[in-house]
């Protein structure tokens, strides 16, 4: 699974390449291919599913598309659904490109969430950049730090980051409930904190409809993702030590040092999704709040191939699925089961990329080795 | 009779035609010898033979009939035994359970052990491949494992055997065992097929050489009417000095040396107290039967291992810890394990170009790449080198392993260093690529630098060294100048110190 991460920043076949750029983006194309060769099989076999099932496929799949991206609301749904997954996204992905599987992101987003809430709630007076930025600082820091004991006890101890990221997860959203609970509680049954202060809410940037700056951040984080790996070279260390350690350890670069560093930065975007969601949508902590955004992370991390904007395509799928899952509930009353029966198919389709492969190879005819009678 | 034709055999991976219309016949009871630089199609043509490929086209026939083998039970049951490049044995069975996997004896449904390991020792006696029947084969030389293959193949009642790369883990002595055993299946009536690159192995043992490159047959000739120069010309396409030129060149003072140094491994000492120093012009070459601990010193002096004791210093100045320590002092390090160590087989050729620089000037500037800077050097150094990619972009996973080398050697060199650690610098190289090599080595000697070869092909360490160490078990075990005895050296490096002495 640690090897899964793919790229278009490093050229991928085995081939000599005429002009760079145009085998660059072929290439990207192929594999931009494949994923949507991906979600379509997994259309079709939901639709069996459907059909199966006795729903009216047409119908659910049209309410579908109308939700996700037929009006104005229903795409600034998809884009505010895919705005926390996005950032989940990258931190799968982040850590994916060091060769490192990162679990964690449910956990490092939930001290993302409450950290920036508690900063969230001192921030009076002050000017909105500031009043959005620190809150945001402390989401980051408080995900790198839990993101980086994965990385600390790998270095370490060769303790294996799957697991004690997925222990770390427990740990975090309990110790989350317990704090808020315990210290910061609002009057009330839930367990969560007071509302954040005015100034720190995110802006909204289609009004009315809870579509906020969180998706603009996350674009410009792709960005800063993709030229981080393309043109750093820490990023060049990242990937040297997923694709080659002794080679990298051979180049100077300490692989414990990245590891920690690759799960930090992991952590660092998981924290922040933590914090867009808190500052967008909640407005304050409240317990146990994640609707699986971190593991759904591993999914579109999967999906868009580790790369930057393969990310960025993948969550907009996924927020796609959800905001149209919502609709087809609504008006073709498919249970949400069936969604997430969908976007399961998606991943699986997709994590076997050699399977779907050799399925289209399947359709060509083989060439036998003739017999020369 | 012809015991095996190949007929216009293709077989591509994806955009690479491994084998191109290939032709190959083989007469029963010769040995035939298939040459060519790696990457040449060798083994493909072979592993087609044996069914653990499927050939796009053209067409098999054996013992002029034609067949088909889809899978290595049929091939096998034609008669036809592989023996390949890596081992396919269990290391916790015996010798006869080995050989009888897969085929066993059995009496009233049990296992008949007694029958078999009388079997196989007879076949063995009769071949030569001496080997006991009972001995755990991790407990036995990588030369005997080597006959255990044989047996294996001898045991399925194999005529026609392919044996790929075998020389490639054996001792000079271990090779001479095995043209021995060759020799006494021929005059048994059995057919050989003798993968290898090395010419003079080919004029040896062969009588016919057929000889590939870039995955075509450039022609089939008899052993006795051509000559090494002529086929490592049909093998590279130009002509190829055998032998480099290794003129004398003034020898300074020491700038690497290596004081008592022992490094421990897993399973007790691995380098025990060794000591020498390589001074400026020189090339000291350090010889030794793989596994012997060069491994361990080479990560020991470049920084990629810890020691248990000792001393290292470059210019008399000691070393700190890890790789960049010793880059900062000029150290340059072409690493023996050229696909774990040396490239990043992912990243592209400029990238690879640049490991170990890839924080320094000019190739980023607090951390963010130079992109021109880092092009504009990969574009210069491929171009001086020759190494032959489609672009600097290309990952370097699609070069051949020649030209992957050739980027390795590239890469260490132009860091201008002053002393260079060599390790099976020609590993896997074509007779092309080694001549290039070599004579970079040769360069950097000329120019004053220091340089430590370390390399099991006791050819290169005798063509390029001005004193040689002779490894054994962790030791130097003797030094010897640049024109000591191949004989002499080959029973040092088995161990042999007394008859040697």
């Amino acid at each position: 699974m640690t090897q899964k991460a793919d790229s278009t920043i490093l050229p991928t076949g085995a081939r000599s390449r005429p002009t760079t750029s145009s085998e660059k983006v072929r290439a990207a194309l192929t594999e931009l291919g494949f994923s949507a060769f991906a979600i379509f099989l997994a259309l079709v076999i939901s639709a069996l599913l459907m059909v199966i099932l006795g729903y009216n496929v047409a119908l659910a799949y049209q309410s579908m598309f109308r939700g996700a991206f037929g009006s104005l609301h229903g795409f600034s749904q998809t884009l505010l659904r895919a705005t926390p997954l996005l950032f989940t996204g990258f931190a799968v992905a982040i850590a994916f490109r060091a060769g490192l599987f990162n679990i964690g992101a449910e956990g490092q987003l939930y001290w993302g969430a409450l950290a920036c809430a508690l900063v969230a709630l001192t921030v009076e007076g002050m000017p909105k950049p500031i009043a959005i930025g620190l809150p945001l600082l402390a989401a980051g820091l408080a995900g790198f730090l839990w993101g980086a004991i994965p990385g600390i006890l790998k270095a370490k101890t060769g303790a294996h980051e799957v697991i004690t990221s997925i222990m770390l997860n427990s740990i975090a959203i309990f110790a989350t409930t317990h704090i808020t609970s315990r210290y910061f509680k609002a009057p009330g049954a839930v367990d969560q904190t007071e509302r954040i202060v005015a100034a720190a809410v995110m802006p909204q940037i289609i009004p009315g409809t809870g579509l906020t700056a969180g998706i603009l951040l996350g674009i410009a984080v792709a960005a800063l993702v993709a030229w981080f790996f393309g043109h750093t070279a820490l990023g060049y260390d990242f990937q040297a030590v997923g694709r080659n350690a002794d080679a990298a350890e051979y180049g100077g670069v300490s692989s414990k040092r990245i590891q920690v560093l690759a799960m930090g930065f992991g952590g660092i975007m998981a924290g922040v999704a933590g914090g867009i969601v808190v500052l967008s949508l909640l407005n304050r902590f409240v317990a146990n709040f994640s609707p699986g955004y971190g593991f759904t992370g591993i999914a579109v991390a999967v999906l868009g191939r580790g790369n930057p904007w393969g990310v960025v395509l993948a969550a907009l799928l996924f927020g796609a699925l959800d905001s149209g899952g919502m609709s087809m509930q609504l008006f073709a009353r498919i249970p949400s089961d069936l969604t997430i029966v969908v976007q399961g198919l998606v991943i699986i389709l997709v994590a076997a990329p050699a399977a779907l492969r050799a399925m289209v190879r399947w359709r060509k005819p083989k060439v036998e080795p003739v017999d020369v009678a | 009779m012809r015991a095996v034709e190949l007929l216009d055999i293709t077989k591509r991976f994806g955009t690479l035609t491994a084998n191109k219309a290939v032709n190959l016949a083989v007469e029963s009871g010769e040995v035939h010898c298939l040459l060519g630089e790696n990457g040449a199609g060798k083994t493909t043509l072979m592993k087609i033979l044996f069914g653990l490929y499927q050939a796009d086209s053209g067409s098999i026939r054996v013992n002029e009939r034609p067949v088909t083998i889809r899978r290595p039970d049929d091939a096998i049951g034609l008669g036809i035994g592989m023996v390949h490049q890596h081992f396919m044995l269990v290391p916790r069975l015996t010798v006869t359970e080995n050989v009888i996997a897969g085929s066993e004896v059995s009496r009233h449904g049990f296992l008949d052990m007694n029958t078999a390991v009388e079997d196989i020792a007879k076949l063995a006696e009769r071949y030569r491949l001496r080997v006991a029947p009972r001995a755990r084969v991790e407990d036995i030389s990588v030369g005997q494992q080597q006959r255990v293959e044989i047996l294996k193949a001898l045991y399925r009642k194999a005529d026609f055997l392919i044996l790929d790369e075998p020389t490639a883990v054996l001792t000079p002595q271990e090779t001479d065992d095995l043209f021995e055993i060759i020799r006494r299946l021929k005059n048994d009536g059995k057919t050989v097929v003798f993968i290898t690159h090395k010419l003079r192995e080919t004029m040896a043992i062969s009588d016919r050489v057929t000889v590939l490159r870039d995955g075509a047959v450039v022609d089939t000739l008899n052993t006795a009417e051509t000559s090494p120069a002529e086929l490592a010309r049909r093998m590279v396409g130009r002509d190829v000095l055998l032998r480099v030129e290794r003129p004398p060149s003034e020898v300074g003072a020491p700038l690497l040396e290596v004081r008592d140094l022992s490094v421990a491994s897993r399973y007790g000492t691995a380098v025990e107290s060794i000591s020498f120093s390589v001074r400026a012009g020189e090339i000291l070459g350090i010889a030794g039967v793989e596994g012997n601990g060069q491994l361990e010193l080479e990560e020991a002096i470049v920084g990629l291992r810890r020691l248990s004791s000792g001393t290292m210093t470059v210019r008399a100045k000691e070393l700190g810890t890890g790789p960049d320590a010793r880059r900062e002092v000029g150290m340059a390090h072409i690493p023996s394990d050229r696909l774990r160590r040396g490239v990043v087989p992912d990243f592209s050729v400029a990238w690879n170009l640049i490991l170990g620089s890839q924080w320094r000037s000019p190739f980023s500037r607090r951390g963010a790449f130079s992109r021109k800077q880092i092009n504009e050097y990969a574009e210069r150094v491929v171009a001086q080198y020759g190494i032959r990619c489609g672009s600097i972009d290309a990952p370097v996973r699609s070069l051949s392993g020649g030209n992957q080398q050739k980027l390795v050697v590239a890469r260490e060199l132009s860091r201008k260093p002053d002393v260079v650690i060599a390790c099976q610098p020609t590993r896997g190289v074509d007779v092309g690529a080694i001549e290039y090599i070599h004579n970079q080595l040769l360069a950097m000697r000329a120019s004053g630098k220091a340089i430590l070869l370390i390399s099991a092909e006791l050819d290169e360490v005798r063509a390029l060294s001005d004193r040689i160490l002779v490894m054994y078990e962790g030791k130097i075990v003797a030094e010897r100048s640049c024109d000591a005895a191949e004989s002499e050296l080959g029973l040092l490096m088995a161990g042999h110190q007394a008859e040697a002495g």
